[in-house]
């Protein structure tokens, strides 16, 4: 069989015949169903569906979107958590990055980024190297970004400063202009 | 038809002003090692990555005008200074800066004092607070989201909310009101708002 398909395109043009060539029924990588063979697992994200509800410790070494409801906690040491606009999570969470849709109630932390995104609801602590927060999104908590940068230079805006004197109070001039006593 | 504040923030203009003060804070803040700052005002990604990502501070944020929307709603602004004395969960002296915006416009005297008090109870010694006051009296339902822009700029945006200001303190209500603070910096600005940055004393 696969002999005789491998030289079907060969023997047609050297016979001049019209039909074109049949297509391979097996491509590279593929999985021949006539011979019984299963198809190969898939590398699409793993989804909690809106209906499920897990309570207890949740782990894997893969992506995973969570649309249900999910109470414990969940460690996704190296991958990306998205808690999807359905989503309800109350847990302590741990993971590569995490995407919040839906809401949260606990702490997140994050290896690179923790994003909020704007219908999205956190209360709880996060620590991560990044954190973006969308307008219009909901959060309560602290946020440990847990680096140091060096201090903008602000040498041009400040000038001295008395730490421990009162300052008076300014006035407004008669031209309309701020005045500091 | 309800406005949501996206829609009323889509319609505002934006204004970007410069601020001293806050220039003042954040080199203050900078010469605070692991500094925890905690931010009253509504949630913006963009000074949470200011503060986090450049200054490197642990940021509380703690959104009083939400607190203030939902006593609003509920017609409970009345009870505000009853809530703000169990609002705060921080330690004695554990803050190294409260972020104030112009909050304190939008609560009655009693609520004033309470979060004044607080604000002075969880600041370390040493530790700074930056307030703006007297936007003026106004049946304006809205507030301003401030954004930090860069260390000596904010950019204002405005956004719909369930209460109008309140109250407009004069000078020394405020020196009253932060008794056991110092004033550091104060600037009145030409639209009658008056920045003020505050310090705990070290003893």
């Amino acid at each position: 069989m696969w002999k005789h398909r491998e030289e079907a395109p060969r023997s047609t043009s050297e016979s001049g015949s019209v039909l074109p060539p049949l297509p391979p029924a097996v491509f590279p990588g593929e999985f021949d169903r006539t011979r019984g063979e299963l198809p190969p697992v898939t590398d699409a994200a793993v989804s909690v569906g809106k209906s499920v509800v897990i309570k207890g410790e949740l782990s894997g070494d893969e992506d995973l979107t969570i649309e249900g409801r999910v109470e414990g906690t969940i460690e996704l040491r190296n991958h990306v958590l998205t808690i999807g606009s359905t989503g309800h999570v109350e847990a302590q969470v741990v993971a590569k990055s995490i995407v919040v849709l839906g809401h949260v109630t606990g702490n997140l932390t994050a290896t690179e980024k923790v994003d909020i995104r704007e219908e999205g609801s956190v209360e709880g602590d996060i620590m991560a190297p990044r954190v973006a927060i969308a307008d219009g999104a909901e959060f309560r908590g602290s946020i440990d970004m847990q680096r140091k940068a060096p201090a903008p230079s602000m040498d041009q805006e400040v000038g001295s400063l008395t730490l421990d004197a009162k300052v008076p109070l300014p006035t407004m001039q008669d031209n309309g202009e701020m005045a500091r006593a | 038809m309800v406005v949501t504040p996206r829609q009323v923030a889509a319609a505002s203009p934006e204004s970007v002003s410069r601020s001293t003060t806050l220039a003042t804070f954040l080199t203050l803040l900078c010469a605070r090692p692991a500094a925890e700052v905690v931010d009253l005002g509504s949630v913006v990604g963009g000074n949470i990555t200011f503060l986090g990502d450049r200054i490197g501070c642990k940021i509380h944020v703690e959104d009083l005008y939400a607190d203030l929307d939902r006593h609003a709603r509920q017609d409970k602004l009345d009870q505000v200074a009853a809530f703000l004395t169990s609002r705060f969960s921080h330690l004695n002296e554990s803050i190294d800066a409260i972020l104030c915006w112009d909050v304190f416009d939008y609560l009655d005297q009693a609520a004033a004092y309470v979060l004044a008090e607080e604000s002075m109870r969880m600041l370390r010694p040493g530790g700074i607070l930056l307030a703006f006051f007297g936007g003026g009296g106004s049946s304006d339902l809205r507030y301003t989201r401030y954004c930090i822009v860069d260390e000596s700029h904010l950019r204002h945006t405005l956004h719909a909310a369930a209460c109008a200001r309140r109250l407009v303190l004069q000078n020394r209500d405020i020196l009253n009101l932060f008794g056991k603070l110092a004033v550091l910096d104060s600037i009145l600005l030409k639209s009658g708002v008056r920045e003020l940055l505050f310090q705990k004393p070290t003893n």
